[in-house]
């Protein structure tokens, strides 16, 4: 009560004065009424005045009051300069806002805890070994078998889960309904139970669900994909749902916050391990592994014997392939057994997404916190220089009896104020950011999804990123206007250089941040144009792409003949089959073994085609000719010129013959092309060899094709507007086909560099922004400092400086501030580069322009900067300047 | 005549106790209760005995509520809380003790 009554007074002061007033008066009456003599009374009681002093202090909370009065000053401070502060506030504002924005994409990517039971207990387990070409890989995909042996050896210390990356496939609601995308994930039984998850709706998966392949079609829906594809329908239980050719009833829904484990995905639906045609094979590593300990198990002395533990299953299960190692040498089977296994807490999920993302989330934390400090050391620039001018009103207050306290609290006070209302701007700015950031992570149709709450994680976050700002806005001004020597000051002599000093470093302090942030944004804008610019080596002009799937398997004839009927439709150029797109995230190695020798330590990349694809991927050949329509696979094969250099060095590849593996069939090289990037831009060339489409067994019989993609060459410049009919065409054939994406070459280009894209878009934001900030900061603190020394300045021209002179005087010390930050920041940058080059394509922090483009905008940052300050310096008339002081 | 002085520490105890007796007064009739109680020996200072009510309604001891007097104008009037109850209580036997060890040191020494 005491509290609250005393804040409450304490907001009502003038009340609070008139009850006392008022009480105290009626006690000289009560007096008075007594009989007593009515100046006798007054005069004991005393001053009115001085009683109620003491009452009032007793009654409300004096901090509080005097906190309100600094704040109403300090807003009549802010409200007097309306531009200076509204450019502080707004600059602020975009700075906090960016800061919560990246920290909302950091945690909920990153660091924000999965929503199930005990997620620090929960680890993941990868293996590091020796990759192709040499190089230390770790891999974090596994074989189901491996799994229930490695899942069955360690049930005693810690249970084994196995989940699957979520796989956007085309799932069917009824056999009539078209069929749509939906990411589907594969999930042990004991997933649900063991991350203590409860259905919103329905059961979950259970272990029991795992008991053999294929006997449990059952299908759990998340909420979120049962919310926006059902709109909450109950009656949803029961229903089937088609993928391929297995049909699964769906049993419940999961509860409403879990999305699955990969981060930046939201699962729609989950399976039963069993039910992927993958779990039974040996040597399918297709899902991950997941370890949760057992309660009250110390993962400080477990976790290194389980993995040992598991290491031994792992190896042993590795070695007892019989099939695997056919003609491989004893060394490349050594290499490929020896795997180390790792644990990598999980608790916050684990995903493609962040480790693509962790550097570039890195990066934009950075960037963020360095426009956040340049923004306020200008602010703080500015508010030193009003506190500078305000240097005789804090000495008179000092000699009057303000503490020095109290004067701290009055500047800190209006920064706080400053702080607040950036934060509040700040934070609409960030509730529209960081969504639109998210939106530009993936390709537009299938965008990268993450729950973005604005819970206590983020407002703890806010909170704290208020106080640092309020502190590095008003401590440095608090602390010298506090320092403030009220004889000093009062007579006028106080050191004018010193407040300028304060600021002086501050600019070099900004110009450092400055040309850091312009360096690195000057780095990924280049690299991201290289990047996009590098020559493909073929066409991305008028080519749709129909990415289509054929249930169990259809013959290449069949294929054929729906490329002839394609190319007979209205529009379309050309046709031609492959078995997936060029760029399209698709690679498939092989083992390639000469004159039935041992296959080679390198392996070669390979894609079918079918006769015209080259053309129509309007690839040129260097030598020989394109396949033929009789032409199978193995048989005949087509090589780039880098499989040519690894395999054939020297010599004319025309007419020589290669193995995928020892003692396969023949493959005849018939054509060599150049160079094209196949799977990954930002790659180096790979040997690869193209295989004829129709492909024949064993028995020289043709074999079936699941799926393969028609490349179509338009006569019209948007092959999108094709895809409809094109599409339909193929449906109304009923042999099977069914075109499950549609997509054009040209995209799937631009997909390649989302990336780079992105970060060079928010690099160069941010250092546009950075720039800016400078350029206002070095124009405040120059413009002031004229103003300073008008009179210095007065004085020179009267006594004859020249204007070259004066020139020199007023912008030397600042030129020095932006040499010096300029160093520190190209110091900076080589040291912030070496973390980030893994985000570079082709482009080194010691390339010359690299360092030239930002001090060059820099520096015309500076001029433009500098120029009006020096203009009025010049400007001044000695003769005004002088009668006026 | 002891004055002011003489209350110093014990005005708390007297105005609670005081209150206890007769709730609901004003100002002025506490500092005249104090007056007639004690036979015109202990005086409590306006300047000190408002303070004082106010600490004491801050604290919760005591409160506060107005009135309108006959005269038309209106009175600030008090009464005591429990905690105000509890506190005079302890403010007694705190009292007990310190003049019974008084009288003692005056009787001994």
């Amino acid at each position: 009560m005491s509290v609250w009554s005393r804040i409450s007074n304490a907001l009502q002061g003038e009340r609070l004065n008139r009850e006392i007033d008022e009480e105290l008066q009626s006690h000289i009456e009560e007096a008075i009424a007594s009989g007593r003599d009515p100046g006798e009374a007054r005069r004991t009681f005393g001053s009115i005045l001085r009683q109620r002093e003491a009452s009032h202090s007793i009654r409300a909370a004096g901090w509080l009051e005097s906190l309100l009065s600094d704040v109403r000053f300090g807003w009549r401070q802010l409200c007097r300069n309306k531009v200076t502060s509204a450019a502080a506030v707004l600059s602020l504002a975009l700075a906090i806002g960016s800061c919560v924005a990246a920290f909302r994409l950091i945690d909920a990517l990153l660091w924000r805890p999965l929503p199930i039971s005990g997620p620090s207990k929960l680890y993941v387990l990868s293996r590091k070994m020796t990759g192709l070409y040499g190089r230390p890989v770790e891999d974090g995909y596994w074989a189901t078998p491996d799994f229930k042996l490695m899942r069955d050896a360690v049930k005693d210390q810690a249970d084994l889960i196995a989940i699957s990356d979520a796989d956007r496939t085309d799932v069917t609601w009824s056999t009539g309904d078209d069929m749509e995308k939906a990411h589907v994930v594969y999930a042990s039984g004991n997933m649900f139970p063991l991350f203590g998850l409860e259905p919103a709706f329905g059961r979950l998966l259970a272990p029991a669900d795992d008991r053999a392949a294929g006997v449990a079609p059952y299908a759990v829906l998340s909420w979120d994909y049962w919310n926006h594809r059902f709109g909450r329908d109950p009656h949803v239980l029961g229903r089937s749902l088609h993928i391929g050719d297995q049909t699964f009833e769906i049993v419940g829904v999961g509860p409403r916050d879990f999305t699955g484990t990969e981060k930046g995905t939201v699962t729609d639906i989950f399976l039963p391990l069993s039910m992927s045609s993958f779990a039974t094979q040996d040597r399918m590593d297709w899902h991950r592994i997941f370890l949760m300990l057992k309660p009250g198990v110390n993962p400080a002395t477990t976790l290194e014997p389980i993995r040992q533990h598991l290491s031994a299953v792992n190896r042993a299960f590795g070695k007892a392939c019989s099939t695997c190692y056919r003609g491989e040498t004893k060394a490349s089977i050594e290499r490929f057994l020896n795997q180390t296994l790792v644990f990598h807490p999980a608790g916050a999920g684990i995903s493609e997404l962040q480790k693509d993302y962790r550097r570039l989330l890195g990066v934009l934390g950075l960037l963020v916190a360095l426009v956040l400090i340049i923004a306020c050391v200008n602010v703080a620039n500015m508010m030193t220089a009003q506190a500078a001018a305000r240097a005789h009103e804090m000495a008179l207050r000092i000699s009057i009896g303000a503490g020095r306290r109290r004067l701290v609290q009055l500047i800190l006070s209006q920064s706080a104020l400053l702080a607040l209302l950036a934060s509040v701007l700040g934070a609409f700015f960030a509730v529209w950011s960081a969504p639109f950031v998210l939106s530009l992570v993936n390709p537009p149709d299938n965008p990268a999804r993450l729950a973005l709450p604005a819970d206590w994680r983020v407002l703890l976050f806010g909170f704290g990123l208020i106080v640092v700002v309020v502190l590095l806005l008003g401590l440095l001004p608090a602390l010298r206007a506090s320092a403030v020597r009220p004889v000093v000051a009062l007579k006028g002599g106080e050191d004018p250089h010193s407040p300028r000093r304060l600021m002086r470093g501050a600019v070099a302090l900004q110009v450092a941040f400055c040309l850091l942030v312009l360096f690195l944004s000057s780095l990924f804008v280049t690299s991201f144009r290289r990047l996009e610019n590098r020559p493909l080596g073929f066409s991305t002009d008028r080519l749709l792409l129909l990415a289509t799937v054929a249930g169990k398997g259809q013959l290449p004839v069949i294929w054929n003949q729906t490329a002839e009927a394609l190319r007979a439709a209205p529009g379309v150029d050309s046709v031609a089959i492959s078995g997936w797109p060029l760029l399209g995230r698709i690679k498939i190695n092989s083992d390639i073994s000469i004159n039935g020798a041992p296959p080679s330590p390198t392996p070669a990349f390979f894609l079918n085609v079918s006769p015209g694809w080259l053309s129509t991927m309007k690839i040129p050949l260097v030598s020989g000719v394109d396949f033929r329509p009789e032409d199978t696979s193995p048989g005949a094969a087509i090589v780039n010129e880098t499989f040519v250099k690894t395999y054939f060095p020297g010599q004319d590849p025309i007419g020589r013959t290669f193995e995928r593996g020892a003692n396969q069939p023949l493959n005849k090289i018939v054509g060599v092309t150049p160079d094209v990037p196949d799977h990954d831009l930002r790659e180096p060339n790979r040997a690869v060899f193209y295989a004829p489409f129709n492909a024949i067994d064993d028995r020289s019989a043709p074999g079936v094709v699941e799926f393969a993609t028609f490349t179509i060459h338009t006569e019209a410049s948007k092959p999108l507007a094709l895809a409809g009919s094109l599409r339909q065409l193929i449906a109304q054939r009923h042999n099977g086909l069914r075109v499950s994406n549609v997509t054009t070459q040209l995209d799937l280009v631009r997909d390649q560099t989302i990336r780079e894209r992105l970060i060079a878009t928010l690099a160069a934001f941010f250092a546009a922004v950075a720039l800016l900030l400078a350029g206002i900061g070095l124009y405040a603190v120059l413009n002031y400092s004229v103003l300073q020394r008008r009179r210095e300045i007065g004085i020179r021209m009267a006594i004859g400086s020249t204007r070259a002179g004066i020139a020199r005087l007023v912008t030397l010390d600042v030129v020095r501030m932006i040499a010096l930050g300029g160093c520190a920041g190209v110091a900076l940058g080589f040291g912030a580069v070496r973390y980030v080059e893994s985000l570079f394509y082709q482009v080194k922090a010691t390339d010359a322009d690299m360092i030239a483009l930002p001090v060059c905008a820099l520096g015309l940052t500076a001029l433009v900067a500098t120029l009006p300050a020096v203009l009025r310096a010049l400007r001044t008339d000695p003769t005004k300047t002088l009668r006026a002081e | 005549m002891a004055k002011t002085d003489s209350l110093q520490g014990s005005l708390d105890l007297l105005v609670l106790k005081i209150l206890s007796r007769r709730p609901r007064l004003h100002g002025y009739a506490i500092m005249a209760a104090i007056a007639t109680t004690s036979a015109e020996v202990l005086r409590a200072e306006e300047g000190s005995l408002y303070p004082a009510l106010y600490r004491m309604e801050e604290a919760g001891w005591i409160r506060a509520e107005w009135i309108k007097k006959d005269t038309g104008r209106r009175a600030r009037i008090y009464e005591l809380t429990a905690a105000g109850k509890k506190q005079l209580v302890a403010e007694e036997s705190r009292w007990q003790s310190v003049s019974l060890a008084i009288n003692r040191v005056l009787r001994e020494a």
